[in-house]
């Protein structure tokens, strides 16, 4: 791969870059995506050797039936939250910082919601039976209970699929149309057009195009604060000391934002570096990006002070009880580990320095990543194991099974990941030859 | 008999004076290629509001129509009280009404693309270069024979770098 920083951004240079990048994968590449499909592998076996055995290996214990599966649904639909964030709602925002990182925000938001998708069905006992949830005529004529939040998640879940995808896929058009236009082999330029929808660029394509990119946008800004809303009234509406809080839909959505994010750098790093897109993903990028997690970093840190202040208020000996053993018992390292990454790690991008000090900002990804893991575990698990009465309590400990599907879930995300880079435009043509000054006669 | 002709352009100020001249001289059917979404040829071509609007409005109004259909009659179908709730609850509906409203909006608004932009694009696909999705602007015109002339000229005339016929 050449190095071709030295040249400013053209219209030719974009094309070229972004079909350099879909070309023939690397060894590199293959040295990634090797161990990462062995990882899957890894995954897959702990999953079926849980459907032979009973979710008992799956370290489900009394009173604690809801784990690490669940921790894990919850996370990746919170990291799938910023790619929506970033492509739709800083769109309407016409946040100029979004143009060259939401391609691989969309996509992250896409494979995320894939990941979290499968959750809900590993963590069933007979994962065969998911599709009771979903509406369809029987000749029992039995209906699903729209009154139950489970099934609002698979309704917002499913729905949050479908239309990141359909907004994924539409906003690659005119770059696939792109690539189309450049590649020479046959196979590739049939899948190409396919996926172009023939597109050639003529106003009238524009003009819809532009429309409908709107329309989507409008409909996704709505969409993405309602989904995570859903999935923490899966916890609201239930009657659990620690659960059952009106403050839940905005301080998951905070968090979503936050680990998502977090995710986007965490990924956006590497990929810059491997495919030499400083010129396309700058500073000024992860400036911005950084400036919206000491936001969502403060709302959160609020949430967790308002959680705190509302357990003592309400005077529940259940409520404060239960928020005092979240600091001081057991669990008390996951919660501090959480504290710490989410509230006292994100105070240092209030230093410009750091918010452009790639390196830095790495680390600080994953390690707001690692701390929004803990803080789905914290909620679920430890609301879980000290409710009402004493005589139930319990301890719960993940199993090798659970931490297997759970690797195994990131080389999940990351093998569709690393096949879309590969594959399609990872970087979104039309759009940064947009913010292009415009070619004028004589200069 | 009509003829169309394409001119190939490296910048987008010929291209807006191009599309000036042409429409002064009463040439309508025209397309204009940009490598991106540009507000200025838009301006300047200055086409009717997109219909993918209503698409999008249709989709919306369908999905809030299903998502309140469907709870309400399924749940009185066989009714069976749950949690103490009454058997059409709309409040915890409003929730699958919302999220079909989404659904249907979003995938009615693709339908719109698909059919407004891909669909019935009614260019002629010959006159097309695949330079237009990399750096170079197009204008294409399809008129009657006998005037291609006076259109070739205009282009010329805005600094078009090369200008195409479409023999068919």
């Amino acid at each position: 791969m050449s190095q071709t920083q030295q040249t400013p951004l053209t219209y030719a240079r974009i094309t070229e870059d972004v079909v350099r990048m879909v070309d023939k994968p690397s060894k590199k590449w293959w040295a990634l995506f090797i161990p990462t499909v062995m990882l899957v592998g890894l995954g897959v076996t702990c999953f079926f050797y849980q459907v032979a055995e009973g979710l008992g290996v799956a370290g489900y214990r009394h009173p604690v039936f809801w784990g690490v599966y669940i921790t894990d649904f919850v996370f990746w639909v919170g990291i799938a939250h910023s790619g929506t964030l970033i492509s739709a709602i800083l769109y309407l925002f016409r946040a100029r910082f979004r143009m060259s990182i939401y391609r691989i925000a969309e996509a992250m938001t896409v494979f995320a919601v894939l990941t979290a998708g499968l959750f809900p069905i590993i963590h069933l006992g007979r994962p065969w039976n998911f599709l009771w949830l979903i509406p369809y005529p029987n000749s029992r004529e039995l209906w699903i209970n729209f009154k139950s939040p489970l099934v609002w998640d698979v309704f917002a879940v499913s729905t949050y699929l479908t239309v990141s995808s359909v907004f994924f896929l539409v906003g690659m058009i005119p770059d696939i149309a792109a690539i189309r236009d450049k590649v020479k082999e046959t196979p590739r330029k049939i899948i190409y057009s396919i996926l172009s929808f023939g597109w050639k660029g003529s106003n009238r394509e524009w003009l819809h195009y532009t429309r409908a990119y709107l329309y989507f946008a409008a409909l996704a800004t709505p969409l993405v604060l309602s989904v995570h809303s859903v999935v923490s009234w899966d916890f609201a509406m239930g009657n659990v000391p620690g659960w059952h809080t009106t403050i839940f839909p905005p301080y998951f959505v905070a968090g979503a934002i936050f680990s998502g994010l977090a995710m986007v750098i965490t990924l956006t790093i590497p990929i810059r570096k491997i495919f030499h897109l400083e010129d396309y993903i700058t500073l000024d990028n992860y400036d911005g990006m950084a400036k919206l997690i000491i936001l969502t970093s403060c709302i959160v840190g609020y949430a967790y002070a308002a959680e705190f202040f509302m357990a003592w208020y309400s005077g529940s000996p259940y409520e404060w009880g239960q928020f005092v053993y979240r600091a001081t018992g057991e669990y008390a390292f996951f919660y501090w580990v959480m504290v710490i990454c989410n509230c006292f790690v994100p105070i240092v991008l209030w230093w410009e320095k750091v918010r452009k000090n790639i390196k830095a900002l790495f680390v600080i990804s994953i390690l707001i990543n690692i701390g929004m893991w803990f803080e789905r575990f914290n909620i679920i698990v430890i609301s879980l194991s000290r409710d009402f009465e004493p005589g139930a309590w319990g301890i719960y400990k993940i199993s090798f099974v659970e931490a297997g599907i759970t690797i195994g879930s990131f080389a999940w995300f990351f093998m569709f990941f690393l096949l879309f880079v590969k594959t399609l435009p990872a970087v979104s043509i039309a759009e940064m030859k947009e913010i292009l000054p415009v070619p004028k006669k004589g200069g | 008999m009509d003829q169309g002709v394409v001119g190939i352009y490296s910048y987008q100020d010929s291209v807006l004076e191009a599309v000036g001249k042409l429409k002064e001289a009463g040439y309508r059917n025209m397309r204009v290629f940009s490598p991106f979404p540009s507000h200025e040829i838009e301006e300047a071509i200055d086409l009717p509001e997109s219909p993918v609007r209503f698409f999008t409005l249709f989709g919306g109004l369908l999905g809030a129509t299903c998502g309140i259909g469907f709870t309400v009659l399924t749940s009185s179908s066989w009714p069976i009280a749950v949690s103490a709730k009454p058997i059409v609850s709309i409040l915890p509906y409003m929730v699958i009404v919302f999220e079909l409203t989404v659904l249907f909006g979003a995938l009615s608004t693709f339908l719109g693309l698909i059919i407004n932009s891909l669909i019935r694009k009614r260019t002629p696909i010959r006159l097309y270069d695949e330079r237009f999705s990399d750096d170079k602007f197009g204008i294409a015109v399809v008129c009657e024979k006998e005037k291609i002339g006076a259109v070739e000229a205009i282009l010329n005339s805005t600094g078009a770098e090369e200008i195409k016929f479409d023999e068919a």
